[in-house]
């Protein structure tokens, strides 16, 4: 991780300057510049405000996780450690291990659409995890698998779970934008990957990850 | 400062999907339009937007919102080539429709009728759901945003092929695949912070 990145999609998607799938990215140059601009503003912001770096990473690596995109998890893993314990992204793991679930699922107001309601796992953070999370990321990690995988079974009551676990309003935005991009940026490089014709990484195994990581890292891919 | 939640008890949520033009109210307070300062009207890239509680509710990340909207504006609105725009907003539909995002889908298939003049195919669409037949090429365009939309992700080659034989480019695919995954930000941020109200109740803005 000691280069620098400039584009996350295209590091992450294995697209290589010069290549049919860089030329077709750059017809949308703003999409391009501003997906990169969102990722900035997310996990390298200039006003971070009362979201740090670790939540912004470890809530990711959850998000990641939970699409079953190892390398993406990886990527986003790999800054997690640089601020924290290795211990932090294990409990991550396990957790995302516990919230394994088939999305989008949720129910709709009452009528017409209930017929098409679908019921699917009310996650929750294990009691042990619980406690060396905290209560404010234990509450982000079960709104984060809200908005990953059902969310439109979203509430103001869940959002009142996250105030009264200490973030505050902004944060919460900050906090939905971050889930909502990754649901974005994990979807964009996944489309690619398969485009290109590499078939996407859906392996859980972490040697396979390093592996991976390591050849992204050396172009190989 | 204790924040809470904002609750609209008298509000009657919309049960269906629909064509017609929906409201929406926050769930949290959004930023005081009085107080923005210059980062927030970036953030906002339209000045219009600063009558939304929506764009206002999301403007206390300015840079987060600035980056998001000219994304959105490229990957919609930038048909100098590429998928028809009428595709786009089909895509933007078959996402929501999927993810449940009945505000969302409201506002794209109003724009995928409006480009494509297809408003019973569109109907069709919201009504029968994403396993709706149309014809090969909008089927293709709905199965590869529904893939796309599965978490995890259910997309492959299989639906390239699939785009392909339909007739679409390789620009075309790329925008599928881009307005697909930017409704995935969108539907999320829409269905969680606020919910929708109906039309006759449609605030302005």
């Amino acid at each position: 991780m000691s280069t620098i990145i400039s584009d996350v999609i295209d590091h992450l998607a294995g697209i290589r300057p010069g290549s049919s799938l860089d030329r077709l990215r750059d017809q949308r140059p703003q999409a391009r510049e501003n997906a990169q601009k969102s990722y900035l503003a997310l996990f390298e912001p200039e006003f971070p405000g009362d979201v740090t770096a670790v939540e912004r990473y470890a809530v990711a690596t959850f998000v990641a996780g939970l699409h079953r995109q190892s390398h993406v998890a990886g990527f986003y893993a790999a800054s997690l450690d640089r601020f924290e314990h290795s211990r932090l992204t294990d409990v991550i793991h396990a957790e995302i291990n516990r919230g394994s679930a088939k999305g989008p699922y949720g129910r709709y107001p009452q009528g017409p659409l209930t017929i098409e309601d679908k019921e699917g796992l009310v996650y929750q953070v294990s009691a042990d995890n619980r406690e060396s999370l905290g209560s404010r990321l234990a509450a982000a990690l079960e709104h984060a698998h809200l908005l990953v995988f059902h969310p439109r079974d979203a509430s103001p009551a869940a959002l009142q779970k996250l105030l009264d676990a200490g973030w505050s309003t902004t944060d919460i935005v900050t906090l939905s934008q971050l889930m909502s991009f990754l649901s974005f940026q994990i979807r964009v490089v996944a489309g690619l990957r398969a485009f290109a014709g590499a078939p996407a990484i859906e392996s859980a195994d972490p040697e396979f990850t390093q592996i991976f990581t390591g050849a992204l890292a050396t172009g190989a891919v | 400062m204790t924040e809470t939640t904002l609750s609209h008890p008298d509000n009657r949520e919309p049960t269906a999907f629909t064509q017609e033009e929906l409201g929406w109210l926050p769930w949290l307070e959004p930023f005081p339009a009085d107080q923005l300062t210059e980062r927030h009207w970036a953030g906002l890239v339209e000045a219009s937007r600063a009558k939304s509680p929506y764009f206002l509710l999301l403007a206390r990340d300015p840079d987060v919102l600035q980056a998001r909207t000219k994304a959105d504006k490229d990957i919609f609105y930038n048909t100098s080539n590429g998928l028809p725009r009428a595709e786009r907003e089909l895509a933007a539909t078959a996402t929501s429709r999927s993810n449940g995002c009945i505000f969302c889908a409201s506002v794209h298939s109003r724009f995928a009728t409006h480009y494509s003049k297809r408003t019973a195919d569109v109907q069709r669409l919201l009504d029968e759901g994403v396993e709706v037949d149309i014809d090969s090429r909008w089927n293709a365009i709905i199965n590869a945003s529904v893939a796309l939309t599965e978490t995890p992700l259910t997309f492959g080659g299989e639906h390239i092929k699939g785009l392909r034989e339909a007739g679409l480019e390789e620009l075309e695919i790329v925008d599928v695949i881009n307005g697909a995954a930017f409704f995935n930000w969108a539907n999320r941020l829409m269905l969680s912070l606020g919910e929708p109200v109906p039309s006759a109740k449609a605030q302005p803005g």
